[in-house]
């Protein structure tokens, strides 16, 4: 694991004897001896993620909301107030996925925004190209100097509060998709679990030091397994899977973050508008539910009448005690159908869903 | 995308037999083997949720692909580790899939009559498969 990327809280997780994998490149914890259980207790109570292989870029300088309304495919101008964040695609000019990202906007010159671990470098690359083009003048720092930990739970604020309480006073009145700035803290209520929860991003170097406050807390360390099945449960895409640059976001479900109303011109507007005929794709991303007994999977093939699809995330459900998935299929199949899914050679029976499949801890299907 | 780079070798009982494929065999007093997957298979696999036994009275060839086990991570095939006739299968390890986690040695998914009862001396003993899980963690 020589060539492997370590988050500052590799010791912690050595400690805690976590189960370490490859995970695009950065030596990661998969779980700390059951994915199930901690997938339960972030449902039930607290639990905390090490999140730091996300890269956090700061893009300063006049002029960034202008630029951000040319580089991403959401609506910068919902960005208003001083921590709000927004979810969005990043495209190329041909509509497809660079990234997706958040955005979280302290104020006309200052803009945070995290992208994922696998696409950090392309992403900075990509965005140094475009700034060139059209706002020279800004500057973008990648803050590798950060660590980032997701708090995320039912009790996640309460533990929080125990855990770090000169925080409270100004993170607890925060709504969910904000956040705030409290010390040497960048603090938000954001997640990718489906539950409460916060995304604090640190100095690397307190961040042991604060994971450590967390265990004392209560909060339970959770691995990247669980982190997927909470998210695929909660509905939530994830890059290289249920989207990718050969997809547009139209595909996948994420029509609902880009602005094809307003007259801005971003990149990438101009191929969904031309791919998707003033927005209706011929392929959309569906839940489905497996009926019989087995575990849906990515890259199954999907049968239904209006054709063939594919499964982009598929996982056993910890919440449902059974198998869903997101599957990419044709615009006509609808919600309360019946399709395929073949599975080693059989053809197993899946009901096709809304998701999200879990909100909150309740199951939604 | 994941690939493991942890292993534990520390729980194989010297009086059972094992494959390279990770099946464990326990020779039973009527001559019949049980099968289930070893320790490390399970840890490998993580929190199982799913098993597909075969067909009682099924014959199966030596290697053969003849159960399914999933883990929330992966689906991993199971393969018979010499020639015989499905005996029995463990339908609680189907109901209870973790059963396997709690413990893979009392977790016997399905038994065989051997076709060949010689052809258990081709199996690994214990410190043949310690060897084996030792040399697929490099």
């Amino acid at each position: 694991m020589a060539d492997l990327k370590q988050t500052p809280l590799i010791y912690k997780h050595r400690e805690a004897n976590a189960k370490l994998v490859d995970f695009s490149g950065w030596e990661m914890p998969i779980h700390y001896g059951s994915q199930i259980e901690e997938h339960h207790i972030v449902r039930r109570d607290a639990g905390m993620f090490d999140v730091s292989h996300m890269l956090p870029v700061d893009l300063k300088g006049e002029g960034a909301r202008d630029f951000l309304r040319k580089l991403v495919a959401n609506n910068v101008d919902k960005l208003q107030t001083s921590g709000k964040a927004l979810y969005s695609c990043m495209l190329h000019e041909g509509g497809g996925v660079v990234d997706d990202l958040i955005i979280y906007f302290l104020n006309e010159s200052w803009v945070r925004i995290v992208v994922n671990a696998g696409c950090a470098d392309k992403d900075i690359a990509w965005m140094e190209v475009q700034m060139a083009k059209h706002a020279p003048g800004l500057t973008l720092t990648p803050r590798r100097d950060l660590a980032m930990i997701a708090v995320q739970g039912p009790n996640a604020a309460a533990k929080l509060w125990q855990a770090m309480p000169g925080m409270q006073d100004l993170a607890a009145p925060m709504k969910p998709f904000n956040a705030v700035v409290v010390g040497e803290m960048f603090v938000a209520r954001t997640g990718y679990t489906g539950e409460d929860g916060f995304e604090i991003m640190l100095p690397a170097k307190a961040a042991p030091f604060f994971w450590q406050a967390l265990l004392d807390a209560g909060v339970k360390p959770c691995g990247l397994g669980a982190r997927d099945t909470l998210r695929l449960e909660a509905g939530m895409n994830l890059y290289g899977q249920d989207m990718t640059e050969a997809t547009t976001p139209l595909e996948s479900g994420l029509a609902w973050t880009v602005d094809l109303k307003s007259e801005r011109d971003f990149i990438g507007k101009q191929a969904l508008l031309n791919l998707h005929f003033g927005g209706k794709p011929a392929r959309q991303l569906v839940g489905l539910k497996l009926l019989d007994r087995g575990v849906l999977r990515n890259h199954q093939p999907v049968f239904s009448e209006h054709g063939e699809g594919e499964i982009t995330s598929g996982s056993f459900s910890p919440t449902l005690n059974g198998s869903i998935a997101l599957a990419r299929v044709p615009a006509g199949v609808n919600i309360g159908d019946t399709v395929e899914v073949e599975i080693r050679d059989k053809r197993m029976q899946a009901a096709v869903v809304k998701y999200p499949f879990v909100r909150n801890g309740q199951p939604l299907v | 995308m994941s690939t493991d780079v942890s292993t534990d070798v520390s729980n194989i009982p010297a009086n059972l037999k094992y494959t390279k494929s990770h099946e464990w065999v326990r020779l039973e007093a009527d001559g019949s083997i049980a099968v289930g997957l070893t320790h490390h298979a399970q840890d490998l696999l993580g929190d199982m949720v799913f098993v597909e036994n075969p067909t009682v009275g099924r014959e199966l060839a030596q290697g053969e692909e003849c159960a399914v086990v999933e883990s929330v991570k992966a689906a991993s095939d199971v393969y018979a580790p010499i020639a015989g006739v499905v005996l029995a299968v463990n339908t609680d390890v189907e109901a209870s899939p973790e059963s396997i986690n709690q413990d893979a040695y009392a977790a016997w998914m399905f038994t065989l009559k051997p076709a060949n009862a010689a052809d258990l001396d081709g199996l690994l003993d214990a410190a043949g498969y310690a060897a084996h899980v030792a040399s697929e963690a490099h």
